[in-house]
């Protein structure tokens, strides 16, 4: 049997056309809120048009037509089978508690991160006491190639301000800087999770030799009153990174999980969100402090005061993940 | 191995409905990306020149101002354009493609961000080199963003109005003189074989003349065999007119 087809397009055409003009209109305003009868209308007009395409699939017709119906009808489709819930109002409560929620719920991925950043640790610490000239390979950055008893003299025997008149712009260049190392250490949890082990690895292992250059020079209060009052917040904030790349990492292998893979990622993606979200926010924190307290040392600011102040943002940080948003 | 690439995205709905989406292929979403870059780099201009009105406050200020503004629109841009335009860019909506669900769904913001922040590794070494390699490995023609997300990107359909005209106007035709044969054509007809006619009678001038005769020559010998018209219907048409003469018929035209 074939589709008598001007009969046809003549008698569906004016559906075709209320879906179009229905859909066009919830493209161009998406926060509008439609009545029931609206909504009643729209599935009607959905059902007509999939009827249609099965007649045009079952029934010899020309392809272009069918490419037009097909096309409402999976636009259709997205509007009426989308389950999940829009969007609404941004409530903050809810955002800021969706954070540490996020990493409560994947506390395993996060002391992985730790465990493979203090690995790296160790083997910085080890590497550079054992060999002092890997330094240059270990850690290749201007600032601490050289050597940390000549630095401690010169930044505590400043008399003028080295930063003064580019404080801010400093300061812009750590946020954007850390913001990206984290956003890579999270998105190279798609490589399955071997770019976030070697990230993070690699930055425990800077750390640890950092640590044992001026720890072993003699130099570990300088060491703490410098890198604490950032560190307290960047640290965290890179192994929060990473912690939601292993998590990425874990929704794509699925070991032995019955979910499908679109399922897994689903089930993590809001998760992800809110942590990489939670992470940018810390990092704007720690580029102010690191460029407004951790560049200035004794006499200035005394180390006991920049440690407390860590400590302090290290505390306040770990109460704020341990407890905000507990049911 | 992987599977073969795919250029349709086959969706059957719960009410048993299949209906395809066509996948834009990896050069059209170069072509996107390469506009969407000219517009983060004018927005990087009109940053620059705007900031300088804070230079007052102090050059530092300003500078700090540009430097995180530029990251912002940077990362930014697409996530917002993406959300706010349902899937598009302007380098997008300029080349007709559209990010959506994997699923056919509508996209979620949690997906919207993910697949922008996994730019990050895509775009390693350069130039997106691993998420065009990812492309072409994916059956989807997927990046590893779209796979972390769950999206594919799309190449929209224009929506134009069926044509009736086109393939069936209104002219005489002799096989509708024999509206019995005509009926009888049409119900012995194949719908695949129509639907190759069709396509044929559409495309026309795209063929070679000597592949256009043997193609016409071959759908003109399956009509005639179905349904014998009177010589005086037939005399004088040439086989893709017969063809044509048949499609009008089947169509009620």
């Amino acid at each position: 049997m074939i589709l008598d087809l001007p009969r046809f397009v003549t008698a569906e055409r004016v559906y075709w056309n209320e879906l179009q003009a229905v859909l066009d209109r919830m493209r161009l305003e998406p926060g509008r809120r439609m009545s029931i009868p609206e909504i009643e209308r729209l599935h009607y007009l959905y059902e007509r048009c999939s009827a249609d395409l099965v007649r045009l699939d079952t029934f010899a017709t020309e392809p272009q037509l069918r490419v037009y119906v097909e096309s409402l009808v999976s636009r259709a489709y997205a509007e009426i089978h989308e389950t999940r819930a829009r969007a609404g109002r941004i409530r903050w409560g809810a955002l800021i508690a969706a954070f540490p929620r996020a990493f409560r719920r994947h506390l395993a991925a996060f002391w992985l991160a730790v465990g493979l950043t203090l690995a790296g640790c160790a083997f910085g610490w080890f590497a550079i006491r054992a060999d002092p000239d890997a330094k240059a390979v270990l850690m290749p950055f201007e600032g601490l190639m050289g050597s940390p008893a000549k630095r401690v003299a010169e930044e505590e025997g400043a008399k003028t301000d080295r930063l003064y008149g580019h404080k801010a712009s400093f300061s812009a260049q750590l946020m954007t800087h850390n913001i990206q190392v984290t956003v890579m250490t999270l998105a190279a949890g798609v490589t399955w999770g071997v770019g976030t082990i070697i990230l993070l690895f690699y930055n425990g292992v800077i750390l640890g030799a950092v640590a044992a250059d001026y720890v072993g020079a003699g130099y570990g209060q300088f060491l703490a009153g410098w890198l604490l009052p950032h560190g307290a917040i960047e640290i965290p904030a890179i192994l929060l990174g990473g912690q939601a790349g292993l998590v990425l990492a874990s929704a794509l292998i699925g070991w032995g999980e019955r979910a499908t893979r679109a399922e897994r990622l689903r089930a993590v993606a809001h998760d992800l969100l809110a942590i990489a979200l939670g992470t940018a926010v810390l990092l704007v924190w720690a580029g102010i402090v690191e460029a407004f307290v951790s560049q200035y040392h004794q006499p200035v600011l005394p180390y006991s005061l920049k440690i407390a102040f860590g400590i302090l943002e290290l505390a306040a940080l770990s109460i704020f993940l341990a407890r905000v948003g507990r049911e | 191995m992987t599977a073969a690439r795919a250029s349709a995205l086959r969706i059957e709905t719960p009410e048993g409905v299949v209906f395809s989406l066509r996948l834009a292929s990896p050069v059209l979403r170069a072509l996107a990306w390469a506009v969407d870059g000219l517009v983060i780099a004018a927005a990087g201009t009109v940053i620059g020149k705007t900031v300088r009105v804070f230079a007052m406050l102090g050059t530092d200020w300003a500078s700090a101002l540009q430097v995180f503004l530029y990251f912002a629109a940077s990362i930014a841009y697409a996530m917002i354009f993406e959300w706010y335009w349902r899937g598009q860019t302007l380098g997008k909506r300029l080349f007709a493609l559209r990010v959506v669900d994997a699923q056919g769904l509508r996209l979620r913001p949690a997906q919207v961000v993910l697949r922008n922040l996994l730019r990050a590794i895509d775009f390693l070494p350069a130039a997106y080199l691993v998420g065009v390699t990812a492309c072409l490995i994916s059956r989807k023609g997927q990046r590893l963003g779209d796979l972390a997300a769950n999206t594919v990107v799309l190449r929209e359909a224009a929506l134009l109005e069926p044509d009736v005209e086109r393939i069936a106007p209104v002219k005489y035709n002799s096989l509708a003189a024999f509206p019995h044969l005509a009926a009888r054509l049409r119900s012995r007809v194949d719908p695949e074989a129509v639907r190759i006619a069709v396509t044929a009678l559409a495309m026309r001038d795209g063929y070679e003349a000597p592949a256009r005769v043997e193609l016409f020559g071959e759908l003109a010998g399956y009509f005639r065999a179905l349904v014998v018209f009177p010589e005086a219907a037939v005399e004088g048409l040439t086989d893709e007119q017969y063809v044509r003469s048949s499609v009008r018929a089947i169509y009620g035209r």
